[in-house]
């Protein structure tokens, strides 16, 4: 596999929040704004490319039945590192995105690509998918929280677009305008690619997250 | 004893936390497809929020607090979770086994769903004592219930309906999700 092509996966082919469909709370919950959508996904992008590499580092000295929640804590400690830089530097995204910068914990996203990626391939390409999947992350946010802001407050970016064109609909940046234009983002790319959504949300997989059954160096 | 039934109703209604937090869609969207698996679900997470967030919330003031370890929360809460969820699943097939027959494909599940760990969180953050935090995760648990029994409802009559090729599955599910939503909106300013 070629490192490009690691880094281009996460982007379109396997976007993880469009394609693979992980992640879905926070993708709903924080894009009430474009500002908002972006600092989740570089928030999450950075515990991922950090947690990817750790993994990576240390898959050989993991065993692989305690694998799971070693995961996790590295997950966990990553996390807070995030949560005090952004308490420190940005107070005022730490404020609007609340809860959500915990529970990148639980995102599936993450764990996800330890199971089914890091802790199969070196360093470097680790790094890599973790740049790539965070990007396609941040970009699926971007997206869906412009859609919202500009709809439902008739801005984007903070910057007011639509004065004199329609009354924002503020129904779009409540709680039904999440699951509405996530969805109809998704049917229209399903529409224009005639490929179906893989997945249906975590639960959907056999084993948790994408979880497979041993973790095996790819090639061994 | 009023202010303990807003906080059980109120997290049951208001502040439902599949409809309006975004707590817990993973399961909501995929385990909602059968009235029964959705029971079944539904019953599992009520027993983990409530016993976990009691827990955390021991975890939290007896250990963490004095100690001066505030920050640790997120890695503490976790872990507790996960060891909970495995240990909760050990003694139910020991001395429940019919609890378990229909609880237990679910139980490891619930570690990666974002709703216990955010309970356990929200209930920290608002200072909430034992006894509130432990209703509080109650009704969080019956409110995501409600949604997801109202929703497999909703499904089941989808399923039998024409619907456009490219909405099928996930999308259609999420447009639909985004209408009981809107149901439950009704409730905001229910108690002041």
């Amino acid at each position: 596999m070629s490192a490009l092509k690691t880094l281009t996966n996460g982007l379109v082919k396997e976007n993880p929040t469009l394609r693979l469909v992980l992640g879905t709370c926070p993708t709903l919950a924080v894009t009430t704004s474009a500002v908002n959508g972006v600092g989740m996904g570089l928030a999450t992008m950075a515990v991922l490319i950090g947690s990817n590499i750790a993994i990576s580092l240390t898959r050989k000295v993991i065993p692989d039945k305690v694998r799971i929640p070693a995961f996790i804590t590295i997950i966990a400690g990553f996390v807070t590192i995030v949560q005090f830089l952004l308490k420190a530097y940005v107070p005022a995204l730490d404020k609007s995105l609340g809860i959500f910068i915990p529970l990148i914990v639980v995102n599936c996203i993450i764990l996800a690509r330890a199971e089914m990626f890091a802790c199969k391939n070196p360093v470097l390409y680790s790094a890599l998918d973790g740049i790539g999947m965070g990007l396609g992350f941040t970009m699926a946010l971007l997206i869906i929280g412009s859609v919202r802001e500009l709809l439902g407050n008739g801005t984007l970016f903070g910057v007011v677009l639509t004065a004199k064109l329609f009354s924002p609909a503020i129904i779009m940046i409540l709680p039904p305008g999440g699951f509405l234009v996530f969805g109809i983002i998704i049917g229209l790319l399903n529409k224009l690619t005639a490929l179906q959504v893989r997945s249906t949300g975590c639960q959907a997989c056999e084993l948790k997250c994408g979880a497979s059954a041993e973790c095996k160096e790819v090639g061994a | 004893m009023k202010e303990l039934v807003i906080i059980i109703m109120g997290a049951i209604l208001v502040e439902n936390f599949v409809l309006s937090k975004f707590l817990g869609i993973c399961p909501f969207l995929g385990v909602s497809k059968k009235l029964s698996t959705a029971l079944g679900m539904s019953g599992a997470v009520i027993f983990v929020m409530s016993v976990a967030s009691a827990v955390t919330w021991l975890v939290f003031e007896f250990l963490l607090k004095p100690y001066k370890l505030e920050y640790l929360q997120t890695i503490a809460f976790i872990l507790v979770i996960a060891a909970l969820v495995q240990f909760v699943e050990i003694i139910l097939k020991k001395f429940m086994p019919p609890l378990y027959k229909a609880l237990g494909i679910y139980l490891p599940l619930i570690t990666t769903n974002c709703a216990v760990l955010g309970v356990a969180l929200i209930s920290i953050q608002r200072e909430y004592s034992l006894l509130k935090t432990v209703l509080y995760s109650f009704g969080a648990g019956v409110g995501f219930t409600l949604a997801l029994i109202v929703f497999a409802g909703v499904r089941e009559r989808i399923e039998q309906s024409d619907i456009p090729e490219s909405l099928k599955g996930l999308p259609i599910s999420l447009i639909a999700a985004a209408l009981v939503s809107v149901a439950f909106f009704g409730f905001q300013g229910l108690f002041n």
